[in-house]
């Protein structure tokens, strides 16, 4: 009787368990179709022309440069606005912050912050640089909607890398007689920084990706040209995408296009998040507190 | 002269620690922009026509008879979208949440895991493009539809997108349960499922939970997905397979065509402020949560 109600348990145990395991393996089954379905259709339409040249006849024809230049001034504008803000919180919030109630308030505006809707973003960039500043539609204008939108990814990761250097080098080094700044300066940044970069770069991988707030604050439809300022409307990759993918009235025609695309797109965003990836794996090695 | 350094760096100190709460301080500043240039946009709605017209349920922006700027064929199709996507991400989020920080051996978790962070960082406007033309037609032809641009396809998208948010908390929540707990359900003779259904994932419940509220956040913020891939009829419909328009959506579409200053103009910040109102909302609840049961340092 008991055994056999042990076997009921353990045949049911393992049902459960192996549907479980299905249910996660469908996820990885996922991603890597549209990993793969994307490589595979997008790969013969990626040439050194498609690369290298400006767009013809509405983006039907020739290559995408504009997109991949505006991308990366868009990602590179908002990185130098995002990224100095971001790890300077980090550092106030994990080495000079107590649990006050001021705090408590920056705490909850990155956290409001990480939950505001891109689209919302977009809306904001709209009204406070494009309009109130009159940067117009512009590289600036996108760059800081942008910077403000990977801020919460940039501050929450730098602190952790903080917060992992372990207390023993900052009390030895302040038992020295060293300064809150010394010891920051000299003996916890040095160790934290490849983890504030890392994290960093996941940030900065969103930036690229996002297409929302472009939308409303740079993007251009169709302009065959680089910009001279950063006052200028630039092209960019996933506003190129749904562009070709959605507005045009022949859509299957530019199909080859839109997964060329969609494939230098998936790239570049995958490519910054790999690198975070190992360089995390490298570091975690590195250094063992 | 040795106590004239020791001021100096004591100065030098005090200016570092003021820039940095400076730079601390801007994500206050933002959110409060935020709100204050969304409302300063969407103010002119106020006097004329006044607040009532968004309670209509009919959104036509451009009539040459009547403009109708009712927010509810907006807000149903964003509150359908989500629920349906919500049905879709609870099993998959929690489930392998809950195998991965439970039952998945160490080389296991090695593959899963990249995949799950690969997935984090797909940009939306692709997981968009593949519904149009991957998803899509498959979803027309399995229910003989005349368009696979509906409330579902962007449904099962949205939740795929939203999946990485709900597995990284509800696993960092399943972690904090404490070890005795497991231990001791082991102890008295139960097997290892029924420990993790019956003990840890009960204990761990409050933080799944405010994993699925983030989840949500994140599927009704979604933009470009549902621009792509919804239909983009706004209508009031609970039909998953009608073609919705959500509130995102809308702004996305009709913000580049408007007149600035207009009432469809401040229309659409209004659709924004609603949007930032539930997020918020969604938000605050969870962090509540989240904080309540010490799930979150």
């Amino acid at each position: 009787m008991r055994l056999s109600k042990n076997k009921h348990v353990a045949l049911w145990d393992s049902l459960i368990r192996w549907s479980m395991r299905i249910t996660a393996y469908t996820i990885v089954l996922a991603v890597g179709y549209i990993l793969l379905d994307i490589v595979v259709k997008g790969v013969g339409s990626i040439s050194w022309e498609f690369l290298t040249d400006y767009p013809r006849k509405g983006g039907t024809e020739g290559g995408i440069l504009p997109a991949i230049m505006g991308t990366i001034y868009l990602t590179a504008g908002s990185i130098i606005v995002a990224l100095p803000l971001g790890m300077a919180s980090a550092i106030y919030l994990s080495e000079y912050a107590t649990q006050e109630r001021f705090t408590r308030m920056i705490r909850l505006a990155i956290v409001t912050l990480a939950g505001v809707p891109s689209i919302v973003f977009g809306l904001f960039g709209l009204g406070l640089f494009v309009l109130f500043f009159n940067f117009g539609t512009s590289i600036l204008a996108g760059s800081l909607t942008l910077a403000f939108m990977i801020l919460p990814t940039i501050i929450v990761s730098s602190e952790e890398a903080l917060r992992a250097v372990p207390k023993a080098l900052r009390e030895g080094s302040l038992a020295l007689g060293a300064t809150r700044w010394q010891t920051i300066s000299r003996n916890v940044l040095p160790y934290a920084l490849p983890g504030m970069f890392t994290g960093s770069i996941l940030g900065i991988g969103r930036a690229a990706g996002e297409t929302a707030p472009i939308l409303l604050t740079v993007a251009a439809f169709y302009l065959p040209v680089l910009p001279s300022s950063v006052f200028d409307q630039v092209m960019a990759l996933p506003y190129h995408l749904y562009i070709l993918a959605t507005q045009h009235p022949d859509t299957t025609k530019v199909l080859p296009l839109q997964y060329g695309t969609a494939l230098v797109l998936l790239v570049l965003v995958t490519a910054f998040n790999l690198v975070a990836i190992l360089l995390r794996m490298r570091f975690r090695k590195k250094y063992k507190w | 002269m040795i106590f004239d350094s020791v001021k100096r760096r004591l100065f030098q100190d005090k200016a570092v620690r003021t820039i940095l709460l400076g730079a601390a301080s801007t994500s206050i500043l933002v959110v409060v922009l935020i709100f204050l240039f969304l409302g300063k946009e969407a103010a002119s709605l106020i006097s004329e026509p006044g607040l009532s017209a968004l309670w209509d349920s009919r959104w036509i922006p451009v009539s040459f008879q009547e403009q109708r700027f009712g927010l509810l064929p907006l807000i149903t199709g964003s509150v359908l979208v989500t629920l349906l996507a919500t049905v879709f991400m609870i099993p998959f989020g929690v489930v392998s949440a809950i195998y991965l920080s439970e039952i998945a051996s160490k080389p296991e978790r090695e593959i899963l895991k990249p995949f799950i962070e690969i997935l984090a960082g797909i940009p939306s406007v692709i997981i968009g493009f593949f519904g149009l033309v991957i998803l899509g037609p498959l979803i027309k032809s399995i229910f003989g539809l005349s368009t696979g641009l509906n409330a579902l396809t962007g449904a099962l998208l949205l939740a795929f997108m939203a999946i990485p948010t709900v597995i990284s908390i509800s696993e960092d929540a399943l972690r904090n349960v404490p070890l005795s707990y497991k231990e001791a359900s082991l102890a008295l003779g139960a097997s290892n499922i029924q420990t993790i259904w019956r003990v840890i994932v009960p204990a761990g419940l409050p933080g799944i939970i405010a994993a699925i509220m983030l989840g949500m956040g994140r599927v009704i913020g979604e933009t470009m997905v549902v621009l792509m891939v919804t239909g983009n009829a706004a209508m009031v419909t609970l039909n998953p397979l009608d073609s919705v328009r959500t509130m995102t959506a809308t702004i996305a579409a009709e913000m580049g065509e408007v007149a600035f200053g207009s009432d469809h103009y401040a229309a659409l910040f209004w659709v924004g402020i609603v949007l930032l109102l539930v997020t918020f909302g969604l938000n605050l609840i969870a962090q509540r949560v989240l904080r309540k049961y010490q799930m979150v340092s």
